[in-house]
């Protein structure tokens, strides 16, 4: 039967959600990652853009932040502040494998 | 004792508190003495009975003083406020002022100058309740708007009573436009003649304002001097009792979840905060990171926002959307021990507008 999955075989149209954690410098620039190299570095890079902007605003709002999570419906973005850099991780929510809280 | 006015005093310190109760008896009105350790507390007092005074602390866990203070001039425009604090800043000092409060004291300066302090909160009792607007006392609206028309003043007033906000644009002492509950012009300007009592600010002239009002200033004051007793308000007092019972609610509410603070941001317009002064920074940021994080959700394919947490060795934030409004509510650290911070940020949003 493995023919027919050779025939309808097709490029999956939902992307991948990333998994591991990446350490960024203050300008949004990747210095270490545990995430495949298979996932576009771009996304990579506006996530980690999005993470400082949210702790630079805090700042703003004299509200500073030391750790940041964004809980999306199946993903989670867990981001610490290290000295104007970070360290994110992302942990995908799935059914499958969930991480608590 | 019929007539004998009655002072709240609001002070975290309960040492300080006695302190008062025994000093205040000593003014020759002989006033009844009432005291509150939390703003939630002094609040519900003053919904409980009227006061003629209120003599607050400036900085309180949880609802501090100013905040108080935003509370009394919303919802009790008629009660004399005094600020006695130990706060030396002078930031407070104006924007306790701004707040229009009658008197700000330090604590130092009250007890080296007893008889004065004590003197004036005397003179505080005597005036009496009448109609006039704080800033000026016992001056109408309508004297409040010749003394800028004949002064030939550019400014723009900015009046509120209770939760309404009015405003009214004057260029080189003509009357060009107002503004109050989405009128403009002539109408609003009527409506607006209409409130006895309130507080008011003069804000910088806005000399490019477009002129909405044609006719004169006296012309006007006339038409609504003759009008005035004939029409009903009854419409302004339904709107203030709403907005003095939600009030009543969202403290009771903040108080009973143990929340450190709340803001809840519109998608247009200020938002209402409860025991926090950054409200409008704190809103700001608000929509930014759930517009940001509703971007990166698009763009990873991650799914909607269901909320963001934010902490530092202080306190824990939550941001989340709840039908057409943004939440932030802060929490202090010990709040988060149960991890069951979500579940509370939640329940106390879901009743929010209840």
């Amino acid at each position: 039967m493995g023919f027919l999955k050779k025939i309808f075989r097709r490029t999956a149209a939902v992307q991948e959600l990333p998994s591991g954690s990446l350490t960024v410098d203050r300008n949004g620039n990747t210095i270490t990652s545990t995430i495949s190299s298979a996932y576009p570095s771009s996304l990579l890079k506006e996530i980690a853009r999005d993470v400082l902007k949210l702790f630079q605003e805090a700042r703003d709002a004299q509200m500073p932040l030391a750790e940041i999570s964004l809980h999306f419906a199946s993903l989670r973005v867990t981001a610490r502040e290290l000295r104007g850099g970070a360290i994110i991780f992302l942990f995908p929510q799935t059914a499958m494998l969930q991480i608590p809280g | 004792m019929e007539n004998q006015p009655k002072i709240l005093v609001l002070d975290d310190e309960a040492d300080w508190l006695e302190m008062c109760r025994q000093v205040l008896t000593q003014l020759p009105s002989q006033p009844e003495i009432r005291t509150a350790q939390t703003g939630a507390n002094a609040v519900a007092q003053m919904d409980a009975e009227p006061f003629r005074l209120l003599i607050c602390d400036l900085k309180m866990p949880r609802i501090d003083g100013l905040q108080v203070l935003a509370i009394v001039r919303r919802r009790f425009p008629d009660l004399r406020t005094v600020v006695l604090t130990g706060l030396e800043d002078e930031e407070f000092r104006s924007r306790a002022y701004a707040l229009g409060v009658d008197l700000f004291w330090l604590k130092s300066d009250m007890q080296q100058n007893m008889k004065m302090f004590l003197d004036c909160l005397e003179s505080l009792l005597g005036r009496d309740l009448a109609d006039g607007f704080r800033g000026i006392q016992n001056k109408s609206l309508m004297d409040i708007i010749q003394m800028e028309c004949l002064s030939r003043n550019s400014t723009l007033l900015r009046l509120t009573r209770g939760p309404l906000v009015a405003k009214i644009w004057i260029q080189d002492g003509e009357l060009i436009d107002a503004e109050v509950q989405g009128a403009h012009g002539e109408a609003a300007f009527r409506k607006i003649l209409f409130w006895k009592s309130g507080t008011f600010e003069n804000l910088p002239a806005e000399p490019h304002h477009p002129r909405a009002i044609e006719k004169s200033v006296n012309a006007l004051l006339l038409e609504s001097a003759q009008s005035i007793d004939e029409l009903d308000t009854q419409q302004t007092e339904i709107i203030e009792k709403t907005a003095h019972r939600k009030t009543v609610w969202r403290i009771s509410l903040v108080a009973r979840e143990g929340a450190e603070f709340v803001v809840a941001v519109p998608p247009e317009g200020e938002p209402e905060a409860w025991g926090t002064q950054l409200a409008e920074p704190q809103a700001k940021w608000t929509r930014s990171a759930l517009e940001t994080a509703r971007r990166l959700s698009e763009r990873l394919e991650a799914g909607p926002i269901s909320h963001i947490a934010g902490s530092n060795a202080e306190r824990n934030v939550l941001a989340l959307p709840r039908e057409n409004k943004l939440f932030l509510v802060g929490w202090t650290p010990d709040k988060a021990a149960d991890g069951q911070l979500l579940e509370k940020t939640k329940k106390l949003v879901a009743s929010w507008d209840s």
